[in-house]
């Protein structure tokens, strides 16, 4: 029953994707839209494998990857030691809250120059803008996570002696793991957006560096598969994290 | 005092209570004394808000009191363990059933395969053997109470307090895990403090009833229940009429209190 209910569900998702790319080849093959500025997806699809054959794109997304795995590893990693013990401690949020509220709505893309005055040109100050943009949902997500567990848990594991240490490991860290998992999935986001960002504005590599080049060169077709890349990077993160979620919280009940 | 001679002792001396709020303070309990020892089943009945889960908390050491203070004697001289049970079971949901009921061991470093041999005894005591594995979420409630009570007698505590711990159940599931609990506290002896609004649960476990009415709670009356064991609860007695209609002319009047006082 529910596997027959999923499969449906794809269905219908595929069915939306296949109308939407059959009316854009359809449209583009009977000449009403401009092919200059909206190439046919079967072109576009073209052009990605092209790119793939070349090694060019291998290339640059693994630069992505890899930049984004850096700073996101970083950031969210802080995000998480700053934010439990954040939620755990009043006295240490009422601290930083302030500079939480301050700083993460600045647009993180806006510090590259800043960064780049102190750090030099190069990758560091690409990372630490990665990084940073991952720390904030990573912090702001662990930090309820431990707010949102049960005072009775916390009852429970004092009354049968649990120490500071034990508390954490056995209520704090799994009981905010829900949270921390839709952290994850924020900081990745960030993390993506931001990688390709910077990539746009100071990288040689990456998908954000072919955009930028494609858009020079008015290759529209590659802008076209670029993006599309992305997007799908996007989607295999979600995907992974949604059955990494289900293997580290076995006991969270899904509708 | 008898209770000297006692093994293990709890002894609530001028316990008070007050929440302070910057909406005002509450007084939750004044002046409560009484003492409890060994393997005596103590029920405290009282209506709802009448200061009984403050007061077991205050026996947990998991909430301090305003005054008073809770003195806990044994003959050998080690300070006796306390398990709390409470009414929504209080499982953690990201553990399995072993590893619930062995969590009281866990914490005080009992290592693995002992704890895991400890629980598995009492999770086939309380009829939930091959569940071991589950999660709470996967039990009906019922079973999730069940195995709050492993976890409590499980943990080697000698004084076991227990608020509403069948609160949420329906009342023949109730029957059955009543019936469980006075057969675990048979094999086990240990001291029980049970919280509870119902007269009738209260007369069938108790040894001695102390009957609490709130705003703030103090305990009004101490009634021994002197029925024979085992107790059937699907009979009436003579003696548990008029133990009931005792605890109900007590709380009466505090019962209507509250009711008025908290219309609109």
């Amino acid at each position: 029953m529910k596997t027959s209910r999923i499969s449906a569900v794809t269905a219908v998702q595929l069915l939306i994707v296949a109308g939407f790319l059959g009316t854009w080849e359809g449209l583009g093959r009977a000449g009403l839209v401009s092919s200059l500025f909206f190439p046919a997806p079967s072109v576009i699809l073209g052009t990605l494998l092209d790119l793939f054959r070349s090694g060019e794109l291998v290339v640059h997304l693994g630069a992505t990857m890899s930049r984004m795995a850096g700073g996101f590893l970083a950031g969210s990693a802080l995000g998480i030691m700053i934010g439990l013990p954040m939620g755990w401690s009043p006295r240490l949020q009422g601290l930083l809250d302030p500079f939480v509220a301050a700083l993460h709505p600045v647009p993180k893309i806006s510090l590259l120059p800043l960064v780049m005055i102190v750090l030099g040109i190069g990758e560091a100050p690409n990372l630490v803008i990665i990084a940073l943009a991952s720390f904030f949902p990573m912090l702001i997500s662990s930090l309820a996570g431990v707010h949102q567990i049960s005072p009775l848990y916390c009852e429970v594991a004092k009354n049968y002696g649990a120490t500071p240490l034990r508390m954490f490991h056995r209520v704090i860290l799994p009981g905010s793991l829900p949270l921390i998992f839709a952290g994850i999935r924020l900081a990745l986001n960030s993390a993506l957006v931001v990688t390709i960002s910077v990539e746009l504005v100071a990288a040689e590599t990456g998908l954000g560096s072919m955009i930028w080049t494609a858009w020079e060169t008015l290759r529209i077709e590659a802008l076209y598969a670029t993006v599309f890349l992305t997007a799908l990077l996007g989607l295999s993160f979600s995907l992974i994290l949604n059955s990494l979620s289900r293997w580290a919280i076995p006991w969270q009940v899904r509708s | 005092m008898r209770y000297l001679e006692a093994m293990i002792s709890i002894e609530c001396r001028n316990i008070s209570k007050i929440f302070r709020s910057p909406r005002g303070d509450t007084e939750a309990l004044r002046s409560v004394n009484f003492t409890a020892a060994d393997n005596e089943f103590l029920c405290i009945v009282g209506s709802s808000g009448s200061g009984k889960t403050t007061l077991l908390k205050i026996l947990a050491r998991v909430l301090e009191p305003t005054s008073g203070e809770v003195v806990v004697h044994s003959l050998n001289g080690q300070q006796p363990r306390n398990a709390l049970v409470f009414q929504e079971h209080g499982l953690f949901p990201w553990m399995t059933v072993l590893d619930n009921v062995s969590f009281g061991l866990e914490m005080q470093g009992v290592r693995r395969k002992e704890r895991a041999e400890a629980a598995h005894c009492f999770i086939r005591k309380v009829g939930l053997e091959g569940f071991s594995r589950s999660y709470p979420f996967e039990l009906s409630v019922g079973m999730r109470q069940r195995v709050a009570l492993a976890r409590a007698f499980v943990s080697n505590a000698q004084i076991l307090l227990m608020d509403e711990p069948f609160g949420s159940l329906d009342a023949q599931t109730r029957l059955l895990l009543q019936e469980e609990l006075l057969a675990l506290w048979t094999q086990e002896r240990k001291l029980v403090i049970f919280v509870t609004h119902d007269m009738d649960e209260a007369i069938l476990l108790a040894d001695r009833i102390l009957v609490m009415s709130g705003s703030p709670g103090t305990i009004l009356e101490q009634i021994p229940v002197d029925l024979q064991r085992p107790r059937d609860p699907t009979s009436e007695w003579a003696e548990s009429v008029g133990l009931k209609k005792e605890i109900w002319t007590l709380l009466e009047q505090d019962v209507r209190r509250r009711l008025y006082r908290s219309r609109p």
